[in-house]
């Protein structure tokens, strides 16, 4: 006579093996969908880490001080991004850098492209809300790792799983961030656009969008932060970046290089999320 | 009644309900009982389905302003949206004259009612329903913008409605830069904008302190004497029903008890509750000479063949008149010279005559077109403002 809890444990609901069956199913079909979006999404981002790279370093700093100044008018923040950038500079981390800010850049866009109309999409639609709101749990709370391995089969070595998984850890913010601001436009508004024959059309891009933008602002901003925060992780399958440094200390235990790599990151958070916060909340 | 022909506006058989309970056919059971005679309490209770309006008829003519009125709930703003359908009756119609033929907007295709948004009916919020990252310019011809007019046109008649308002020197502001008032006036701004004929006011002034709701409203009947719009405007102050409303309708409990004339309403209150609501008006600016005087023909005629007004006595030869035993004149109440009596139009307003009345020290002659046809004294004065009742 068995134990009960060994009869239990010998009938293994095979939730691994399922997993990893639709895994194999998704890579014998679609393989070649993947691999189209593996060049695409990888020529785009090490394109762009190219430009940065060929671009003098010097020359990057004055454009992104002009920009910071273009952007908010504010002498504190153009003497931040200057100093942090030469800094930067100064520790030797340029090329790595240039390369997570392209991989930043990269996967924030795709998020805000997917993101946007999707939290849009979520408001309009309480149904498609109460679907989509345990995947982007999911999305936030399953161990980064786990689906690190299935993109790794689905896309290979290099950057583009980093930028996948990237992707896929940060995207919920902007699709929550902006489905809570569309939710919140106040009624009376919408009201008034349809008291004036606004269409549905009319009203999203007159009213609802530019009412929700500091939602949607915010949310951008969370974006970038989620995206840093993968940096490490992404160099773990091979993408370049800030995190490569670091994973070779963690391996050669070099506290030194850990620490120069951790400060350039958090420089580079810094710098960004100055950047990109809306007006209201920096004053 | 108003004639159908002159109607700009008509509501048939309004039923407006609210499905609170999310099961099907709560309304058609709803609308059983409300035939049936249920109150809406009953029926919120039963079916949690709310009646805002019930069986509501009402006409509004051209170029007349009709105040709906009520307490908050009596359904006044739940029937006004209606107008525009931001609430769509579940029964009757409501019709607008469009061209020769009448068109129910209540059951419209959607196309022909955004056709009716843009061009026909404006609306005015209670809280402005501005849109506050945009310029005033850019608010005021928000309706424009949504008709596709072309950015030069649509500056030209922006810049003329702020005109119309006093609001030129602010086309540039931002929403929030302005005063409440102010505001409002934007919003009358992009109501006028559109050049619709019909206008749906919803408590446009409640939320402006006291002295500018009233200065609004003085400017919004100016405006209407040279706009002539076809207004439909919700209120829950009787003081403002009775200065700036054509025809009031009172309304309670979703239902219209009763339309008509601001005298109608304040003289001939078809039961105890607009009773009630008028007791609470403010009567100085309201009511007028004609409805408190006694007029001459109620009167008895003294012995000497003088009209026995009390402490007054009125000769046939009606400019001279006679106080205790003393001769007095009669002079128009502009032309006042001490120790003369004072002459009012029957159109002055209560609190007028009580400072006509004050100056003079004597009882108030009341004249029609240049004919004396009666007098207020102070118990007539007293009487009118206790609110009692009046006789018609």
């Amino acid at each position: 006579m068995m134990a009960p809890e060994h009869w239990i444990a010998g009938h293994k609901i095979p939730i691994g093996t399922a997993m990893a069956a639709v895994i194999d199913v998704i890579r014998h079909y679609g393989m070649g969908v993947f691999d189209a979006i593996s060049d695409v999404v990888g020529a785009c981002a090490d394109g762009l880490t190219t430009v940065l790279l060929d671009v003098p370093p010097l020359l990057v700093v004055a454009a992104a001080v002009a920009g910071a100044w273009f952007l908010r008018r504010s002498w504190g923040l153009v003497a931040l991004i200057a100093l942090g950038l030469l800094f930067i500079i100064n520790q030797g981390y340029w090329n790595e850098t240039m390369a997570t800010l392209s991989l930043i850049l990269f996967s924030t866009l795709c998020c805000m492209a997917i993101g946007v109309p999707l939290g849009v999409a979520t408001a309009h639609r309480p149904r498609l809300a109460m679907v989509l709101h345990p995947i982007l749990d999911l999305m936030q709370t399953l161990p980064t790792f786990v689906y690190l391995i299935p993109t790794l089969i689905l896309f290979g070595l290099g950057t583009v799983p980093g930028m996948i998984s990237t992707i896929i850890f940060a995207v919920p913010a902007p699709i929550r961030m902006t489905q809570m601001g569309i939710a919140r436009v106040p009624r009376a508004l919408i009201e008034a656009g349809e008291a004036f024959g606004a269409t549905e059309r009319q009203i999203l891009w007159k009213i609802e969008l530019p009412a929700a933008l500091p939602m949607i602002q915010a949310g951008l901003t969370q974006c970038i932060m989620l995206s840093l925060s993968m940096v490490v992780i992404a160099a773990l399958v091979g993408a370049g970046g800030l995190g490569v440094p670091v994973v070779r200390a963690l391996n050669t235990v070099q506290v030194d290089v850990g620490f120069e790599s951790g400060f350039v990151i958090v420089l580079l958070a810094i710098m960004l999320d100055r950047l990109c916060r809306s007006k209201d909340s920096a004053s | 009644m108003t004639e159908t022909k002159t109607a700009a506006l008509e509501f048939r058989n309004i039923d407006i309900l609210f499905d609170r309970s999310g099961r099907r056919g709560a309304i058609e059971a709803a609308l059983a009982r409300l035939d049936a005679g249920e109150t809406r309490e009953e029926i919120g209770r039963a079916l949690k389905v709310t009646v805002g309006v019930a069986g509501a008829n009402l006409a509004v003519a051209r170029g007349e302003i009709s105040v709906l009125m009520g307490l908050s709930g009596s359904g006044k703003s739940t029937l006004l949206r209606a107008a525009n359908r931001l609430n769509r009756p579940v029964r009757g119609e409501v019709r607008i004259g469009n061209g020769s033929a009448w068109l129910d907007i209540a059951r419209c295709d959607d196309e022909t009612l955004r056709e009716l948004r843009k061009t026909r009916i404006a609306m005015v919020f209670q809280q402005f329903g501005l849109l506050p990252w945009r310029s005033v310019r850019d608010n005021v011809g928000f309706g424009l913008e949504l008709r596709g007019m072309a950015p030069s046109i649509r500056r030209e008649i922006v810049e003329e409605k702020l005109a119309l308002v006093g609001l030129s020197n602010w086309a540039d502001a931002q929403v929030h830069e302005l005063s409440g008032g102010m505001q409002q006036r934007v919003g009358l701004a992009r109501a006028f904008a559109t050049d619709a004929d019909i206008l749906l006011m919803d408590e446009p002034f409640s939320a402006l302190d006291p002295l500018i709701r009233r200065k609004l409203q003085d400017e919004l009947m100016d405006l209407q004497k040279r706009l002539k719009k076809t207004i439909l405007f919700v209120s829950h102050d009787i003081d403002e029903a009775l200065k700036i409303g054509s025809r009031i309708t009172i309304m309670r409990e979703g239902r219209i008890i009763q339309t008509g004339t601001p005298d109608d309403i304040a003289l001939r209150p078809v039961n105890d509750y607009v009773a009630e609501f008028i007791r609470h008006m403010n009567p100085l600016p309201t009511i007028l000479a004609s409805t408190f005087m006694r007029r001459f023909h109620d009167l008895p005629l003294r012995a000497d063949g003088m009209i026995d007004g009390g402490n007054i006595a009125i000769g046939p030869d009606a400019r001279a008149v006679r106080i205790g035993d003393q001769e007095r004149v009669a002079t128009a109440h502009h032309e006042w010279v001490r120790g003369a009596v004072c002459i009012v139009p029957v159109g002055m307003s209560l609190g007028e005559v009580i400072a006509v009345r004050q100056r003079s020290g004597f009882p108030v002659l009341v004249e029609d077109e240049g004919r004396l046809i009666g007098l207020c004294d102070d118990a007539d004065i007293l009487q009118a403002l206790s609110g009692e009742a009046r006789h018609g």
